[in-house]
Parts: C-alpha cells; structure tokens; sequence
C-alpha cells in the first residue's frame, strides 16, 4: 500500500466554508441513474402510448364510455396527455412517489449506508431535507414524464390542431401544450404532500419495502375515505381531496383557486410531517 | 480543558446503553491518549460496535458522557466528525455503484471536504487499500475482503486524527491482514490515533500500544499492553528428579504446585505464580507488590537441594489475560 499524501486536506481546526450543493447533485445523480428510477418513468410515459395505440387501432369510442377526454383524443391528440392523466392519478403516480418517498432513509438504513453518512458526516437535517429534495424533484418529473410522453405519441398518432377547453374556447396547440405543462405542475404540488409522508414513514424503519407500502397504502385510503359522504367534514382536510381538481387549467380563463387551495393543503401535510420526520429522524438511533 | 483530557483523544465517563432489558454497555469509563493504537477487545456481544455508535454519535447513550478529540459529542459531533476517519460494524456501501463511486458519493456528504480534491483524494484512498483496479467495478461484484478494503478507504479519505476502526481485518485474506496492519502503523506514525475493536489478539498485540477488554458490557482492564500482559499471573514450569523437596519448597512460598511425569525419569512441576502488578510499568518480572520473584524460588530450591534441571516462568499472553478476564465460556454472554 502506498503512503498517502492528500493534497489539500484541511489543516485540523480551519473549516472550509460547508457546501451543500454537493450532496443534492451526489442525491439526484444517484436517484436519477438508479435503473428502478428510470424503469418507474419509462412505465408512466408507457401509459400514454398504450391508450394512444388502443385508440388508434380501435374503433371510434362511443362518447361517454372510459375514461373522460378518451372520447376526443381521435379527433385531437393532445388530449392523450389529459387522458393519461387522469389515468395514472389515484394509483400510478402515488405508486411511483411511494418508492422514491419510501426509500429516502429506509433505504439508506436498509443498505446500512445511513451510518457512513451520518459519521461522513452529513448532517441530519441536511441529510433529510436533500432527502426531500430529491423526493421532490422526482415529484415534477413523474407528472412530466406522462404529460411530454402523452403530447408526443398524441401529436404523432393523431390530427393536432386548436384544441376545445373545457369552457368551449377554442386555444392553439401551443397554448394547449402550456395548459398541459400546467396539470403536470399542479400534478407535481399534489404529489409533495404524499412524499412528505412517506419520508415521514421511511424514518421509522429499517425496511424500504415497508415504508413504501405504507405511503401507498396511504393515498389509497385517503382517497377512499374522500368517496365516503358519512365523512364529508374530513375531506377538505384529505391529501388526495384536490388530486383530480386540475379540470379548472382547462378553463378560459384559467381558474386558479382548486390549484391554490391544493398548493396550501400540500403545504400544510408538507410542514406537518416534515416536522415529525426531523422530529423523529435527529433524535433516533442509527443501529443498522 | 483539563491536560489530561486534551491529552485524550477519545474518553467516556459512565457511559452507558441500554437495549429494552439489557444494558449492551455498563457504565465503561474509556480513556484512549494520543498517538496510541488502542485495540478495543471483547468477545461477541459484549458492547464494542454499540459503544463506538454512542462514540460517534449514532446512537445517543442513556447515561453518560463521550469526549472526541477533546469535544463533547454528540453536542460538537458537526466539528468532530470530519477529523474522524471510522469503519462501523463492517462496510456497507450501494451495491449498484462502483467502488469509486461510493467513495465519492460519502465524501460529497462530508460538507467540510473540497470537492475540487475528491477525485484525487478518493483515487489516492483506493490506491492505499490496493483496489485501484477495481475501481470502476459495481461494489455488487466485490468479495467480501474487496468491500472491507473499501471501508476502509472511506475512512481514510481526508486526513484523520482519529480512526474507529470496527473490526478491520475481518474477511481480508493474509496479504489484506498484513496491509492493514502496516496501514494502521503508518497512520500512527502519521500521527493519528488509531482506535481498533477486534477479537483477533495476535493481531491486538502486534499493533497495539494500549488495549481495554469488554465483557459482557463491562470495561474490565485497560491500560498500556505491557501492563496487562504483566499484571495477573505467569506459568512456572520446573524440571526436577526431586519432585517431592521441590514441591515442599513451592509450597513454602505459598505456591501450589502440580507434579507430573510426562516422560519418567524427571518430574515436571508447574504452579502459577503470582506476578506484582509491575508498579514501574517496565518489562520483566517484577517481584514487588505481592508478588513471588522468580529468582528466590530458585535460590531457594538450589539451597534445599533440589537438583534442577529446568526452570522457565512465562508470562501470561494477551490472550490468558483475555480469557481469565472474560470467562473461558464459547456461549455469548446474552
Ligand atoms: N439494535 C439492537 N437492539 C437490541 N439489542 C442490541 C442491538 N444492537 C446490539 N444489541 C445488543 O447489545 C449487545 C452488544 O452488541 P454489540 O454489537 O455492541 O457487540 P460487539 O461487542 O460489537 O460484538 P461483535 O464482536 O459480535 O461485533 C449484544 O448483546 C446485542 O445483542
Ligand atoms: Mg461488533
């Protein structure tokens, strides 16, 4: 073995100034080259090119029969992206949100890579909020993955022209294209609140798997408890309560309250369970 | 700051941690200087990876307090940290990276360290374990030896002043476990503390300038290795045609000599003796202190007649030591 003669190291005592840019970048690299990351956004982009296939190859659907907007998309392939989705709110996109969410320190702990963090060390809180981070980012990702795959397949299957809103104003399909970029923002700020509970959930435990089941079992429960009438004072309060309230970006003009009342409903499960996570996460023992 | 503790480069008071009913580490007061390579043994359970957590700042204590490097942890661990170097409980690393990569992913995590030096830092790392080669493979592929090569890379990817190094040469083949043992000089020589838990003694008492002993959660010796090779007791082993005078004479200084025949003709006589708890520290068989000096057993057998023909006292090896202190038992403790 060599000596080592480690150039640059600090001198004990002298504190270089701390940079946290290095630990997201080193975060979202790894997410991002993990191939189960890449395999869960080829599978959400996947699902617009099936419906746009189906539709293509099949007869015209009768109006009113699956999904909504599944009608139209043969005359305008735009709305492939709306019918997707639609398609992949209450169980795809949580899907995918519940792994990368579910992950965050369970997997770090499962791997036992969580204990050389710490001692490297990272931080706690910093290591919890680059988590997060992370979490988020694959947040905007997941939405856009099924809004850009949809546009795509739709405007190369389908006529695309200027496209019907739902107000019955007629806008061009570049218009179109930003209203689409918009379902998939507010998709992402819908999913924030989700993720923050299961970086809640993935600081309990040592298992991944567990966390991750737990997040989705979650969004599915929430919005079964939302169909309930018996608990109608428990809905506005429900994380899923706005996840279909996208309808109103396909408005003219464009009706902004659905999407500030879901951004302050995320914001509050985000404070809420970012709390508890930091809560339990600084004070817990790292014994894997 | 005391003298004695700036003197230290790592030290518990009480130090305590209790799992549900069992207190994994009892109250272990723990004082290791500077510059020493200090071996951290103790048979399986008996507290050594649980202490090194609380030493780190993994895992809070329930009672007592660790200084690192002169700084109260875990209330300082953000300033103590970077200086420490450590491997805990075996490495552990992102099967699906390269060695490279892992070692870059937990440098980006130290925020004390330059990313303008890491890739010179993390090759020159790998180098020193001899896994440049493998550098660029997934850490899924490594063997186990590969991987504790790896960890302790990790470790030595800045300039530490202290190293925790949980049991370094497990799984490294003769070759890896001679590497790491001249690593770990050359890091003392360097400067650095070295800390090292292992059950391998031999190895302990190559390394090693101080040691302590664990059992069962308990702190049970520890101090300079000279002085606990020394104190407790060393085997005096007689050669003699006249068992039954000798034997009468090891009694008289209060021995209790066992005779055996194993080939006939002599007698052999072996009995413990007493050594003095070697208030000098220096090497030798001090007589002081309680102990029976070896030289006046033979004087004294020589004057009786005895014909003797043979006569060693060895002292105890690390490992009686060990074994006296922590029970001859194979069963885990609890
Ligand atoms: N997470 C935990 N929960 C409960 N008990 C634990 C936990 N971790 C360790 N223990 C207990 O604490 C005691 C000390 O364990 P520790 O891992 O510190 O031993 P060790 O000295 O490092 O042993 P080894 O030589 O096998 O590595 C053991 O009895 C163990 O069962
Ligand atoms: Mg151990």
């Amino acid at each position: 073995m060599q000596r080592l003669t480690v150039r640059d190291s600090p001198a004990p005592g002298t504190r270089r100034r701390p940079s946290s840019s290095s630990l997201l970048a080193s975060e979202l690299k790894q997410l991002f080259r993990r191939r189960r990351t890449q395999a869960m956004l080829l599978a959400l982009a996947a699902i617009p090119v099936v419906i746009a296939v189906v539709v293509r190859v099949s007869s015209a659907v009768p109006p009113g029969r699956g999904p909504a907007f599944l009608d139209r998309i043969s005359q305008n392939g735009l709305f492939v992206a709306v019918t997707a989705m639609l398609v992949s709110v209450p169980l795809f996109l949580p899907l995918t949100i519940g792994v990368v969410a579910g992950d965050t320190i369970a997997g770090e702990a499962g791997l036992g890579t969580l204990r050389y963090l710490l001692v490297a060390p990272a931080g706690r809180a910093r290591l919890l909020l680059v988590k997060y981070a992370g979490a988020a980012v694959f947040c905007i990702s997941a939405p856009l993955a099924v809004a850009l795959a949809g546009a795509g397949i739709g405007w190369v299957l389908f006529p695309v022209g200027p496209v019907a809103l739902l107000s019955g104003d007629l806008v061009e399909p570049d218009e179109a294209l930003v209203r689409m970029l918009l379902i998939a923002a507010y998709q992402a700020v819908s999913l924030l609140g989700l993720s923050a509970i299961g970086l809640f959930l993935s600081t309990l435990t040592d298992v991944p798997v567990g966390a991750m089941a737990a997040t989705i079992v979650l969004s599915v429960v929430s919005q079964v408890l939302d169909q309930l009438p018996q608990l109608e004072w428990l809905h506005p309060w429900l994380f899923t309560h706005h996840w279909f309230g996208f309808a109103d970006l396909l408005r003219q003009p464009i009706g902004w309250d659905s999407f500030g009342d879901n951004a302050l409903l995320q914001a509050g499960y985000i404070a809420v369970f970012g709390a508890l996570a930091f809560g339990r996460f600084v004070s817990k023992d790292v014994l894997s | 700051m005391t003298a004695a503790g700036r003197a230290l480069a790592l030290e518990t008071k009480g130090l305590s941690k209790r799992f549900g009913h069992q207190l994994a580490v009892n109250s272990i007061d723990l004082a290791v200087p500077r510059g020493s390579v200090f071996g951290f043994l103790g048979p399986n359970g008996s507290g050594k990876t649980t202490t090194i957590r609380m030493m780190l700042g993994l895992a809070a204590p329930t009672a007592g307090e660790v200084r690192v490097l002169g700084m109260d942890m875990p209330r300082q661990l953000d300033e103590v940290l970077p200086r420490v170097g450590a491997l805990v409980e075996g490495p552990a690393f992102y099967p699906f990276l390269s060695g490279a990569a892992n070692l870059h992913r937990f440098d980006a995590a130290d925020r004390h360290a330059a990313p303008s030096t890491r890739r010179a830092r993390v090759a020159e790392a790998l180098e020193r374990v001899g896994l440049s080669h493998a550098a660029r493979k997934k850490v899924r592929a490594y063997s186990l030896g590969m991987k504790q090569r790896l960890g302790i890379a990790n470790a030595l990817l800045a300039r530490r002043e202290l190293l925790v190094l949980d049991e370094p040469t497990n799984g490294l083949d003769p070759q890896g476990t001679r590497e790491v043992r001249n690593l770990v000089r050359s890091l003392a020589a360097d400067g650095a503390t070295v800390f090292v838990s292992s059950h391998l003694l031999a190895e302990v008492e190559q390394i090693c300038t101080h040691a302590a002993i664990m059992s069962a959660g308990r702190l049970v010796a520890q101090g300079p290795l000279a002085e606990l090779r020394e104190s407790g007791t060393a085997q005096l082993r007689l050669v003699t045609p006249d068992a039954g005078a000798a034997s009468g004479v090891l009694v008289r200084f209060g021995l209790s000599p066992v005779v055996g025949h194993p080939d006939g003709a002599d007698a052999v006589i072996t009995s413990s003796l007493p050594i003095g708890a070697g208030a000098d520290g220096t090497a030798g068989l001090p007589a002081a202190n309680g102990g029976v000096a070896p030289e006046a057993v033979v004087a004294a057998l020589v004057a009786d007649g005895v014909r003797v023909r043979g006569f060693t006292v060895e002292r105890g090896s690390l490992e009686d030591r060990f074994v006296a202190l922590t029970g001859e038992g194979f069963d885990v403790a609890q």
